[in-house]
């Protein structure tokens, strides 16, 4: 890192990525949850990290917010190293955490007031209110909001601080399809505002939707960066297969990856006279290029699911014990 | 004040406009107190619970003559305010904390820049007024219903004073350390009513303190609430009592000593083991 982790120094890290990660680690015993992550997140971007549950997500995103410390590896967030948080650090953060907001019994705007109060420069708490449609929940206690108004709740209270980086964990698991549109709404508008967002989720329309690039994380370990479009082009090629036999009576089989499968077919039309053998020309959708991308081996993800029970076992011997 | 460009004017601007100390502290305070005037439950344990008490055992025994010219109800009183600081500061913070905990709202507070201090320091501030109205209605109530002298001289109060913030500042550090110790918040309960009843018959509260077996006597000694009750007992009993506590005087130099042992035990136990998160959840 040649930038130093002092604050003032704004307006060279605006031109600085966000977020900088290098062979990141976290185990928990003797398994990798976080498994030598690198990442580039620039200022200013909507981020998504996708993945399946127990994959790393999150582990690696509250390593990046602050929550835990990362076994080895480089973390730098804001120009901070994340395992030593400050409090002006924290002023230019927000924070969506993956469960609901509490039951505490006050109103949506004592909750977003005291909040605002902790930032040297919030918003106004009407305005955050208005903008993510709770306006006529403003004096409603918080314990008789619905999921998805404690989800806007949330947002609310991650964006009034003004800050320059938000983290959203998976903040709209649980919605139903019209109140996952408007959210991603409201997260394009604060976009449109120059904060740069890191978003995790395991819907992949979402990380297309909103993401400028988006990393597809298994098993604690990058498996593809890129953009959504760049994902998609992924999809766009066609697999052509088809066999051989030669002269010898043997079966070669071959597959071609390609864009133009059309011109590959042109080929194989001219070099054989008659039928081609087992001839088949497929093309993989969105979803199946991402699930080859994770599941590469569905053992394996199987094993991954409890790959964030280490905070679960506590809770596992308590009950029988 | 809606431009563009967000992060740059937040962070520049950050310097200046920073809240106080003090104004955190009391935000926290009274937003606390908004939460608790707003949970029945919390209200009833706090506030009822003690004068419910009081009259039960004042209809009892309470006109039971105790010597030194005291009946039981004078000598309750005190021992109830003692238990009244332990209950807010000790245990309902301990379990309030501890399902805190449970419920990520400790892990959003670490998250926010509001410093660790000021959470702290809004705790103490409120446990501090909900302690202050709950022992005036205990003391309402029995100056009304049984007539109980209340001290009119200064000293009385300045004894009162420093016991009331020694005790209070001793359960709160020992809640805070206390809710660590419960895996989960729904145990907490169980974990800390069964040390607070306890200490309520050993220590002078339920019982008078030298009708118990010495044995009983010496094990209460050891924990703070013996001393909390004997240092109210200074304050709202008469004088002429003093001859009648097991050591035959006060001793508020020893009470002094042993809950401030106990506030740094109880701080030295909170700064190494207190936690944000749910245990696994780091």
């Amino acid at each position: 890192m040649s930038q130093p982790p002092s604050e003032g120094t704004s307006l060279v890290s605006m031109t600085d990525p966000a977020i900088t990660v290098r062979d990141l680690r976290k185990t928990y015993g003797d398994l990798n949850a976080v498994d030598g992550l690198d990442l580039t997140i620039e200022t200013g971007e909507i981020f998504a990290i996708l993945g399946p549950n127990g994959a790393g997500k999150s582990t690696t995103v509250e390593i990046l917010e602050g929550f835990r410390k990362r076994t080895s590896g480089e973390a730098r967030v804001l120009g901070l190293d994340p395992a030593h948080p400050t409090r002006e650090w924290r002023e230019r953060l927000g924070i969506m955490l993956q469960s609901t907001s509490t039951n505490a019994p006050l109103t949506v705007h004592e909750m977003v007031t005291h909040q605002s109060h902790l930032f040297p420069n919030p918003r106004g708490v009407d305005e955050t209110i208005a903008e993510v449609g709770l306006e006529e929940k403003a004096n409603v206690r918080s314990t008789a909001l619905s999921g998805g108004q404690r989800r806007r709740l949330d947002v609310a209270l991650a964006v009034v601080g003004r800050p320059e980086l938000m983290f959203l964990d998976e903040p709209t698991t649980g919605f139903d399809p019209e109140a996952r549109r408007q959210f991603w709404q409201l997260i394009e508008s604060l976009k449109d505002g120059g904060t740069t967002i890191v978003l995790t989720t395991h819907y992949l329309d979402e990380a297309e939707h909103l993401a400028d690039r988006l990393a597809v994380i298994s098993r604690g370990k990058l498996v593809a960066l890129d953009t959504p479009a760049g994902l998609r082009a992924r999809a766009a090629d066609a697999v052509v297969a088809w066999s051989e036999t030669g002269a010898d009576g043997t079966v070669a089989s071959h597959t071609e990856v390609t864009k133009t499968p059309t011109a590959t077919l042109r080929g194989l039309l001219a070099a054989h006279a008659g039928e081609v053998e087992d001839l088949e020309i497929r093309r993989p959708s969105l979803e199946d290029v991402y699930l080859d991308l994770i599941g590469r081996d569905s053992e394996d993800l199987v094993a991954e699911g409890e790959a964030e029970l280490p905070g679960r076992t506590t809770a596992t011997e308590e009950a029988s014990s | 004040m809606n431009q563009a460009s967000t992060a740059t004017p937040a962070a520049a601007s950050s310097a200046r406009r920073r809240p106080s100390m003090a104004a955190l502290v009391w935000e926290r305070a009274v937003l606390e107190t908004k939460e608790f005037s707003r949970s029945r439950e919390q209200m009833l344990f706090i506030f009822m619970f003690p004068i419910l008490l009081l009259i039960l055992f004042a209809s009892i025994m309470g006109g039971n003559d105790i010597g030194g010219g005291v009946d039981f109800k004078q000598y309750f009183l005190a021992g109830m305010i003692a238990s009244g600081i332990m209950n807010t500061g000790f245990q309902s913070l301990g379990i309030s904390l501890a399902i805190d905990r449970d419920d990520d709202v400790l892990k959003r507070i670490h998250g926010s820049p509001l410093p660790a201090s000021a959470f702290f320091m809004g705790k103490i501030v409120h446990v501090l007024m909900v302690s202050i109205i709950q022992i005036a209605l205990l003391l309402l109530v029995s100056a009304l219903l049984y007539d109980i002298p209340i001290p009119t001289e200064p000293a009385a109060w300045l004894t009162f004073a420093w016991v009331f913030l020694l005790g209070t500042a001793a359960s709160t550090v020992l809640g805070i350390a206390f809710s660590s110790l419960a895996r989960r918040g729904r145990s907490a309960p169980a974990v800390l009513t069964p040390i607070v009843l306890s200490l309520q018959f050993i220590s002078g509260v339920f019982f008078v303190f030298t009708q118990l077996p010495s044995w009983l006597q010496h094990i209460a000694e050891v924990f703070p609430l013996k001393w909390l009750a004997q240092g109210m007992r200074s304050v709202f009993l008469p004088e002429s009592f003093a001859a009648q506590e097991a050591a035959g005087s006060w001793q508020h130099p020893a009470t002094a000593i042993v809950l401030a042992i106990w506030f740094v035990l109880g701080l030295a136990v909170t700064i190494k083991t207190f936690r944000w998160q749910r245990p696994g959840d780091r």
